[in-house]
């Protein structure tokens, strides 16, 4: 469809790449502040996996003579309204953020690169059809789609998970699609296909391979605004099942105690800020490397 | 004018699937819609529910057709009497509790895109003209947090602040002016980091053309360059983010009413998605769909407008 939203999209469709591979790394460690991103983002991965041995309580253990407590040397970060350790609790909370975000990005990711890939290469009917579907997906704020399908599905990891691919892969396929097309046209290809070989192996060695970088920018930017949504929606009551500890249903809760504990409503929303912030250093960089002359508009 | 009977096709096709797709999303919950109704009717008293009286509601909204016959006569109904149902939980029309909260949501929407687009653009020039200067920096630090904090997080923040601690505005109400500020701010924010970068961008790039360092040789002075040359050349990519804010707006006006229940459509979708009110569902999320797809109509006309090499491009 010819408007101005899709046109700016696909105009955003990356050149190809300047910089791959070894070049790649070298630049991003070229840059101080990308560098400090990915040491943070090692050190949310690593609590995260390391969670259960590192946090000082259990995380789920309640303990209501000590409820709503402020930061003390037994408590570093407080407690909750059950008397749930706060610093146990946002350390377990990064695990299900996490793990649920590299979910959803990955599902949506290989969603969006195989519909993505069918449109542009095959083009015609094929074409058409999924760009139409695409553009209705991409034509509506994305938390109140996800909002009515968990309303449908209910709480959920699992529902969740797929709520929120069915909102995000669009992005990915409309991508993609560009990204094919700007490819199909370079020389390796006409080669490889007047050499006889079949689609398959075109796209698996041609296509894919080149355009991957510029999926996994997207793929980066995308996970903060991921992990904001999940926060949004548990946030809202309707993400996740209430005994999972997880940030935005943390600040839910403590919200109700925020004139005698603001601690509650304070340590999770640092948390899932960091980490936001974490991911769009990374993908902006990312995005500055590969293509240098982009206009730093951002698509929601 | 054919690109705008295009423009209008597509809306109208992405508002019917959006009709589909909420309407199948609503209806494949198990357990039954009969059962749901009854149970809005006779709260507490679900169990003694007889298979007679389910029977009777199922008749009465014709439940036991196929889903789809189901949907073209919600279509049609819709279309031809202006009828796109009637609640459960409260027994009114979908189309008078939107009318009833609509003011509501609009009012929040509007104030919140003015406060982004006057501080954006505004921090956005600052910032190119001073760019690489540590108020630059200082800006683009800020944008960053701007853009990465959760929008409920920060409307926390300030009731916490302004509301709790500097007893200055009260938490909820509605209504005056005094009410609408902070819920506006929290919405705003996300919107107005986004509209600061983009200008920022923008106006870095315009300024950087030729007639500006002509403008520049001639000995014009800096705000006389900005307002007069650069400013309406630098604002094209600025309005295509104003109109992506508005579904990330949108959106997030639904928590942000939420948590300082502002009577609108955002707190009323996400009250009867817990109550499984799903004609009210249905109907908010296609106030919203629409309102969304109006602006971007708007603001694409606006840029076809601005721009004419879309026209015929």
């Amino acid at each position: 469809m010819d408007n101005v939203f899709t046109n700016r999209l696909r105009k955003k469709n990356f050149s190809l790449p300047e910089a791959y591979g070894s070049q790649f790394v070298k630049r991003v460690f070229q840059r101080k502040d990308m560098l400090f991103a990915l040491a943070a983002l090692l050190l949310f991965a690593g609590l995260s996996i390391f969670a259960p041995l590192l946090s000082p309580y259990d995380p789920n253990a309640i303990d209501l003579k000590n409820k709503n407590l402020n930061p003390s040397e037994e408590h570093l970060l407080g407690t909750d309204y059950l008397g749930r350790d706060l610093l146990s609790r946002i350390l377990i909370g990064a695990r299900t953020s996490l793990s649920i975000a590299s979910g959803v990005v990955l599902i949506s990711l290989f969603l969006g690169t195989a519909t993505g890939c069918a449109a542009g290469y095959y083009g015609g009917f094929v074409d058409e059809s999924i760009s139409r579907v695409t553009d209705i997906f991409l034509s509506f704020p994305s938390v109140i789609f996800a909002l009515t399908i968990m309303g449908a599905l209910g709480a959920g990891v699992f529902n969740l998970m797929l709520a929120l691919s069915i909102v995000h892969w669009a992005k990915y396929a409309r991508m993609m699609r560009g990204q094919v097309l700007s490819i199909k046209k370079q020389e390796f290809v006409l080669s490889a296909i007047t050499g006889g070989a079949g689609d398959f192996y075109i796209i698996r060695k041609h296509i894919v391979p080149n355009a991957i970088a510029t999926l996994f920018v997207l793929a980066t930017i995308d996970f903060g605004h991921v992990i904001l949504s999940i926060a949004t929606l548990s946030f809202l009551g309707i993400g996740l099942p209430a005994d999972v500890p997880e940030w935005g249903a943390m600040l839910s809760a403590g919200k109700e105690f925020m004139r005698t504990a603001p601690y509650q409503t304070i340590f999770p929303g640092l948390a899932i800020t960091f980490i936001v912030i974490i991911f769009s250093i990374l993908g902006d960089g990312m995005r500055d490397i590969l293509d240098p002359n982009h206009e730093g508009g951002e698509i929601d | 004018m054919k690109y705008f009977i295009k423009r209008v096709g597509f809306m109208a096709l992405t508002i019917f699937a959006v009709c589909a797709l909420t309407f199948f999303l609503m209806n494949v919950i198990p357990g039954g819609t009969a059962k749901l109704v009854l149970k809005h009717t006779f709260v507490g008293l679900e169990e003694s529910v007889t298979d007679e009286q389910l029977n009777q509601i199922s008749d009465k909204y014709d439940l036991d057709a196929p889903l789809y016959l189901q949907f073209f006569r919600w279509i049609k109904e819709a279309v031809f009497r202006g009828d796109i149902g009637t609640s459960y939980v409260f027994k009114k029309p979908v189309l008078y509790l939107l009318a009833l909260r609509l003011p509501a949501t609009i009012q929040l929407a509007v104030m919140s895109m003015l406060i982004a687009i006057l501080t954006g653009v505004s921090l956005g020039i600052y910032s190119a003209i001073r760019e690489n200067k540590i108020s630059d920096h200082i800006l683009r630090i800020v944008t960053l947090f701007g853009v990465s904090m959760p929008g409920f997080w920060v409307a926390l923040l300030l009731i916490l602040i302004f509301s709790l601690r500097l007893k200055l505005v009260p938490v909820t109400g509605y209504g005056s002016l005094e009410n609408l500020l902070l819920p506006a701010a929290a919405l705003s924010l996300h919107s107005v980091a986004a509209v600061m970068r983009v200008t920022r961008t923008s106006m870095l790039e315009t300024l950087g053309q030729e007639y500006i360092r002509f403008a520049k040789a001639k000995g014009l002075p800096l705000w006389k360059i900005v307002s007069r040359h650069a400013l309406k050349n630098a604002m094209l990519p600025v309005i295509t983010v104003i109109g992506f804010q508005m579904g990330s707006l949108l959106g997030g006006a639904v928590v942000i009413e939420k948590i300082f229940a502002w009577p609108g459509i955002g707190s009323l979708l996400v009250d009867s998605i817990s109550a499984r009110d799903l004609p009210v569902v249905q109907g908010c999320v296609l106030a919203i769909v629409m309102m969304f797809l109006f602006v971007h109509f708007l603001v694409d006309m606006l840029y076809t407008h601005l721009d004419p090499r879309i026209r015929y491009g």
